[in-house]
């Protein structure tokens, strides 16, 4: 990175704090694909001027894998200790590229004493673009054909459908829909701890249902809003060796390409 | 002996009427052996969404064609029993179109009718419902999990619904000929669906018409009786259990899952430096019965869970939208409510023979549901979002996985795994949590 990733300690360190807490989750920090997402995010961020902070070592993983694998006792380990540790400073707001961290802090925190203003990197961008300080030139995308893949975490579980659309709108370039979308969309493959397993035996993968759907309608760009969901489609578009025309790319690094960052 | 037909009819009613409620009061009974859950806060959104749900069959007409004609019958349904109103009065009191009289002339045709309408519209739905259903070869209608009696049973209800409104329609018309042919007064009701279909009735003697007019009359009434107490041993069951089924919905967003208080209590306990692990329970504690975490059997499951088990209707929507199983792994969303219902049932025909519960070496978990269609869950919540009357197989899915978890840690070694990572690495993957913030020097 050619800027300074700056810790909530450091802030504290400074008796600052930032405008906002950018919740980078395992994906985002040890992935070498979601890192991408993750610099993509901050270098945004960076560009508009938004004072933004990490747990850095200081974060763990919010729980949901070992929730929803039934692990009621590791999720909540890690829920209280998190929640200690954002409490201690003070932290108000949370900005998260993952939807599964997002859904977790955002719904199952609050009755364990962890009440956070919690968002979607997607639902952030549009925020500071209806403040006017995200302003995205269009032309990079010009009639290029993009779909957006729901994340289940994101639209069925939190309703939120509209946010990812229209930052895709903004780069101009032509969003064809699935016809499993929104309320309706198919999965990865990848929620409910199902990312850490082999799947059970079926006919196909869930992944390779997804994507060949999203492949049908022949587009340079299937867009994604999850770490997750960005690797079982990568997989799946490796599936049907199309990698070399087809790119998975998470939102906000259309926007950090589109920008030039 | 003129009595004899208001009293062979009261003696019907009341047997009709308490067998169901016998019925009823084992569903009733049933439910109530799950562990008891708080629901009845926010009451003004619970009847709000009841009334769109349920009374509005908002969420049918998601599959338009399924929706319209379900519409059809339901409507049908409610309204034509007003007319069971009249045939109860009628019977007990012998009178002869009774509401005729309370309603007036012009108001009783209206509804008349009406009720004629809604009846041939009954008609065209349970056929062509049928013809879907056996013929058209919709999948989810067609799965292999519906062989046998859930199967019989759908067919078994567009029957009976189909029988009685021949039954409606042939009272009508024998009775339309009847009284505009031998009687002395106007003809109570217009009825113009019953006129066409049945106009062959016009040359029939006067006994002759009495005869089919006073069948039919009988026919329907005994044929909703029946229907009525077949309700319990059917699918059909959905027609009530629908109403309390989304009145007590979840109505969080689909994201939110449960936190286990009993967890949280020991955690806290865990963390806090000054807690003293040999300290005595404190008074209140003691008389707490020591709680299983997650649902091995029907016991576990909390009313709601129960209660939507009985209300499932079996249509298949949540399994046509499972990822898992549309990628043909053996999960079936459908097949864990109707799973959930027979073990139920199994249990309470247990209780009926023995007074109470004896132990018969079965669970839920393994002699019902397996593992395997438990681990295949992606926790999506396609089946929530699918389902008419707001179900929730999946919070069954996950109660099972917090026992296979947490009571026998049965979980695939790759979620032991990725547990283990997390409790000692705080990630999913062998990281190590120092390393975390390694991105930002790259």
């Amino acid at each position: 990175m050619d800027f300074t990733i700056k810790t909530m300690a450091e802030y504290a360190a400074e008796g600052k704090s930032p405008e906002v807490l950018f919740w980078v989750g395992c994906a985002g920090s040890f992935d070498d694909r979601a890192k991408k997402i993750t610099k993509a995010f901050c270098k945004i961020l960076n560009k508009i001027g938004v004072d933004f902070a990490v747990l850095g070592q200081e974060e763990s993983c919010t729980g949901d894998p070992a929730k929803r694998a039934g692990n009621e006792f590791v999720f909540q380990m890690m829920a209280l200790t998190n929640i200690e540790v954002l409490n201690a400073y003070e932290v108000k707001k949370i900005v998260t590229a993952c939807p599964h961290c997002f859904n977790t802090i955002k719904n199952e925190y609050p009755s364990l004493g962890g009440n956070f203003e919690v968002i979607h990197h997607t639902q952030f961008l549009k925020q500071l673009m209806n403040e006017g300080r995200l302003k995205i030139e269009g032309g990079a995308f010009k009639g290029k054909k993009i779909t957006f893949h729901d994340p289940c975490y994101l639209g069925r579980a939190n309703g939120e459908y509209e946010a990812p659309r229209m930052l895709l709108e903004k780069l101009d370039a032509e969003l064809v829909e699935m016809k499993r979308c929104k309320t309706n969309g198919l999965c990865c493959g990848a929620g409910g701890a199902q990312m850490f397993k082999e799947p059970e035996k079926g006919n196909k993968d869930i992944n390779v249902e997804r994507t060949e759907e999203a492949l049908s309608f022949e587009p340079k760009i299937i867009a994604t809003g999850c770490p997750f969901c960005n690797t079982m489609l990568t997989d799946g578009v490796k599936h049907f060796n199309k990698n070399n025309e087809v790119e998975v790319k998470d939102i906000v690094e259309l926007l950090a390409e589109a920008e030039d960052l | 002996m003129q009595y004899l037909d208001n009293i062979i009819f009261l003696i019907l009613l009341v047997a009709g009427f308490g067998l169901f409620g016998k019925s009823l009061s084992k569903i009733y009974r049933n439910i109530r052996l799950g562990r008891e859950i708080n629901r009845s806060d926010r009451k003004p959104e619970r009847w709000e969404t009841m009334t769109r749900v349920a009374l509005g069959q908002s969420r049918m007409v998601k599959r338009p064609i399924a929706g319209i004609l379900h519409l059809f019958v339901y409507v049908g349904f409610v309204i034509i029993n007003i007319e069971l109103i009249e045939i109860v009065v009628d019977g007990i009191f012998g009178t002869h179109r009774f509401l005729a009289t309370i309603f007036g002339h012009t108001f009783y045709n209206i509804f008349t009718v009406t009720l004629e309408v809604l009846a041939i519209l009954v008609v065209i739905g349970v056929v062509l419902f049928f013809i879907r259903r056996n013929f058209y070869g919709v999948k989810r209608l067609t799965m292999k999990e519906l062989f046998g009696w859930p199967k019989n049973d759908a067919n078994w209800i567009l029957i009976i619904e189909f029988a009685l409104m021949v039954a409606f329609f042939s009272m009508n018309a024998a009775d339309h000929q009847l009284q505009g042919a031998y009687a002395a007064h106007p003809i109570p009701g217009s009825f113009p669906i019953s006129g066409i279909l049945l106009g062959w009735f016009s040359g029939f003697s006067e006994p002759t018409l009495h005869l089919i007019e006073r069948t039919a009359w009988w026919f329907h009434f005994i044929g909703i009786l029946f229907f009525m107490n077949y309700l319990y041993y059917s699918k059909h069951l959905h027609i009530i259990l629908a109403f309390p089924s989304t009145w007590y919905a979840n109505l969080d967003l689909y994201g939110k899952f449960n936190n286990l208080d009993s967890v949280t209590k020991e955690i806290k306990l865990m963390m806090d430096p000054n807690a003293d692990p040999y300290a005595a329970p404190a008074e209140g504690d003691i008389a707490e019965a020591p709680s299983k975490f997650g649902a091995e059997d029907v016991f576990d499951l909390n009313q709601v869970q129960l209660l939507n088990a009985y209300s499932c209707t079996e249509c298949g929507r949540c399994t046509s939208v499972c990822p898992a199983n549309i990628t043909g792994k053996i999960l079936s969303p459908r097949l864990i409510l109707m799973k959930t219902r027979d073990r139920l049932e199994e249990v309470g025909r247990n209780i009926d023979k023995n007074g109470k519960f004896e132990d018969d070496g079965k669970k839920l978990l393994n002699d019902y549901i397996t593992k395997e269609e438990l681990w295949a869950c992606t926790t999506c919540n396609a089946c929530t979002e699918a389902c008419p009357v707001l179900l929730d197989p999946l919070s069954i899915i996950f109660d099972m996985r917090r026992f296979l978890v947490m009571e026998q840690s049965a979980a695939p070694q790759e979620l032991n795994l990725m547990m283990t990572n997390v409790e000692n690495n705080a990630a999913p993957w062998q990281y190590n949590q120092a390393d975390r913030l390694n991105w930002a020097k790259d």
